[in-house]
C-alpha cells in the first residue's frame, strides 16, 4: 500500500442547533475541509460519508450524494458507511484504504450526525438500533444501560471505582471548556460528578456522552501529492478496522472489546510503532468506563489498570499522555457519525500544534480510536506529523 | 408466546432458560421510548447453568453480581428472572 496523508480538516462546532439541518451541517465541514486543503470541489474523486442514522433522526436516506451534490461533488462515487458510532472512523478506514491501493488520490471523508431534533427517549431508542434489537435490545437495554453493565463488571474484576469513571468526566470536560467548538464548555468538580442524576446505574448523566448535531470531515491523498496542496499534512501511518459480536451477551469477557485490541495491533504493526510511542490520542469515551477500558485495550496501561491511571492524572492535558485533549464525546459532543473523522481532525489540530490552550507538548504522534455499539466494531489510527 | 415459541426449542418454550449466575446488571432509569413507563427496571446478563448467556429482565428483589437466579415468565416475549 502506498503512503497516505490527511491534507485538509474541517469540522463545525458540535451542539444542539435547532435551526441547521442535516446537509448544511455536512457541507459546512466538507467546504472548509477543501479551503484548508486548497482543493476545488471538481478535483474530488470520490465522497465516502459516515452517518449511522440520518434515516431515523431526519427521515433521509441516500445522503452521499445528497451531501456531495450540495458541495459541488458530481460524478464521481458517493457511498454512506454505517458502524453505529464508528461509521466515520469507518468511512475514514475505508477511504485510506481505496487511496492506499492507487484507486483514487483525492477523496473527502466526511462525518455527519444530526440528533437534537428527537426527543431523549426517541434518541435512546434510534441508539439502541446499533445493539442486537431481538435480544438485549428486546428486553429494554439502551446503550448506557450496555456500558453500565461493562462497567459493574470491571468495577466487579479489578475493583474499578466511581471516582475512577468520575475522574474520566472532570478531565474531559476540563480540556473542552478550552474548546471553542466543543457542545458543552463546561468545568465540572468530581463532587458534581459523582452526583449526577442517575441514567444506568452506575452510571450517571456525567458519565454518558452528549447527544449532539455535527459534522466533519478530512481530505486525504497519496502522501507524495500531499505537497502539491499544503504544507501541513498528517502522515496515515497505521489505520485497521475490525468487529466483533454485536450483543453484549455473546462475548466471553465485557471488561475488553476484542475489536480495539486487534485493531491496535494492526495499526501498530502498520505503523511500526509501540503503544509505548504514542504521545497523545482521541479516545471514544462515549460512557467515562470506555475510556478507561480504551487506555487498557490500547496497551497504554495493564489489564485493570485503567481508572488508577486517570484518576492519578496520566492522561491530564499536562500528564504524560494526554488523552482526549478535545474534550472527548463527554464534553465536545458525540454526534454518532460524525465522531470518527473528528476525532482524526483533532489529531491533526494537535500535529499541525495549533491546538491552543490545549496544545500538549509532545505532538509528533498522535492515535484516534473509534467504537462502534458495544464493542462490534472498531477502528484504531495511527496520524503522524508529515 | 407464539414468537417465543417460534424462536426456541419447545421445552425452553414453554419452560424458559435458566436457571443460572448473575453476569452482571443495572438499574435503568432513563428509557427508551418504548419502557419509558417500566423505569427504573433491572436489566441482567444471566449466566446460564446449562451455557451461554442471556439478557433479561429481573423480577421482584434486585439482584448483584454472583447471585443465583430462575426463570419467572415471559412478558411480552422477554424473559424475567427472579432471585432463586
Amino acid at each position: 500500500m502506498r503512503p497516505v496523508a490527511v491534507i485538509g480538516i474541517g469540522k463545525t462546532a458540535f451542539g444542539a442547533f435547532p435551526d441547521r439541518d442535516l446537509r448544511s451541517l455536512a457541507v459546512e465541514a466538507g467546504q472548509k475541509c477543501l479551503e484548508d486543503a486548497h482543493v476545488s470541489p471538481s478535483q474530488v474523486e470520490a465522497f465516502y460519508l459516515g452517518n449511522f442514522a440520518g434515516p431515523s433522526f431526519v427521515g433521509q436516506n441516500h445522503l452521499a450524494p445528497y451531501i456531495a451534490g450540495a458541495m459541488g461533488i458530481n460524478g464521481v462515487p458517493c457511498t454512506r458507511f454505517e458502524a453505529a458510532c464508528a461509521s466515520s472512523g469507518s468511512a475514514f478506514f475505508h477511504a485510506v484504504s481505496a487511496v492506499g491501493a492507487g484507486l483514487y488520490d483525492l477523496v473527502l471523508v466526511g462525518g455527519v450526525e444530526k440528533m437534537t431534533s428527537q426527543s431523549t427517549p426517541k434518541v435512546t431508542e434510534i441508539l439502541a438500533g446499533a445493539g442486537d434489537m431481538k435480544g438485549e435490545g428486546k428486553a429494554g437495554a439502551t446503550f448506557p444501560a450496555l456500558f453500565a453493565m461493562i462497567a459493574r463488571r470491571h468495577m466487579y474484576q479489578y475493583g474499578t471505582t466511581r471516582e475512577q469513571m468520575a475522574a474520566v468526566a472532570v478531565k474531559n470536560h476540563a480540556n473542552g471548556a478550552k474548546n471553542p467548538q466543543a457542545h458543552m464548555r463546561k468545568v465540572i468538580t468530581m463532587e458534581q460528578a459523582l452526583a449526577g442524576k442517575p441514567i444506568a446505574e452506575p452510571l450517571t448523566v456525567y458519565d454518558c456522552s452528549l447527544i449532539s448535531d455535527g459534522a466533519a470531515a478530512v481530505l486525504i491523498a497519496p502522501l507524495e501529492r500531499a505537497g502539491e496542496f499544503t504544507s501541513k499534512a498528517a502522515k496515515v501511518l497505521g489505520v485497521a478496522q475490525t468487529s466483533d459480536h454485536v450483543a453484549l451477551d455473546e462475548k466471553d469477557d465485557i471488561t475488553t472489546f476484542r475489536a480495539v485490541v486487534e485493531a491496535g495491533k494492526k495499526a501498530y504493526k502498520m505503523a511500526g510503532v509501540s503503544a509505548q510511542d504514542i504521545q497523545f490520542a482521541e479516545v471514544h469515551d462515549c460512557f467515562t468506563i470506555a475510556e478507561i477500558i480504551a487506555g487498557e485495550d490500547l496497551g497504554f496501561v495493564k489489564k485493570g489498570e485503567g481508572g488508577p491511571y486517570v484518576l492519578q492524572g496520566c492522561t491530564a492535558l499536562n500528564g504524560p499522555r494526554p488523552i482526549n485533549t478535545s474534550g472527548g464525546l463527554k464534553s465536545k459532543g458525540h454526534p454518532v457519525g460524525a465522531t470518527g473523522v473528528g476525532q482524526i481532525c483533532d489529531i491533526v489540530i494537535q500535529l499541525r500544534g495549533d491546538a491552543g490552550e490545549r496544545q500538549v507538548e509532545r505532538h509528533s504522534l498522535g492515535l484516534a480510536q473509534n467504537l462502534g455499539g458495544s464493542g462490534a466494531t472498531a477502528v484504531v489510527t495511527i496520524l503522524g506529523a508529515a | 408466546m407464539t414468537e417465543a415459541l417460534l424462536e426456541k426449542p419447545v421445552e425452553t418454550a414453554l419452560n424458559g432458560p435458566g436457571p443460572g449466575t448473575v453476569y452482571t446488571e443495572t438499574l435503568i432509569f432513563a428509557a427508551p421510548e418504548q419502557f419509558v413507563k417500566d423505569a427504573p427496571y433491572q436489566l441482567a446478563i444471566i449466566t446460564l447453568d446449562g451455557g451461554g448467556r442471556l439478557t433479561a429482565r429481573i423480577a421482584g428483589d434486585r439482584v448483584a453480581i454472583g447471585d443465583a437466579v430462575e426463570f419467572a415468565e415471559y412478558r411480552d416475549g422477554i424473559p424475567f428472572f427472579r432471585k432463586s
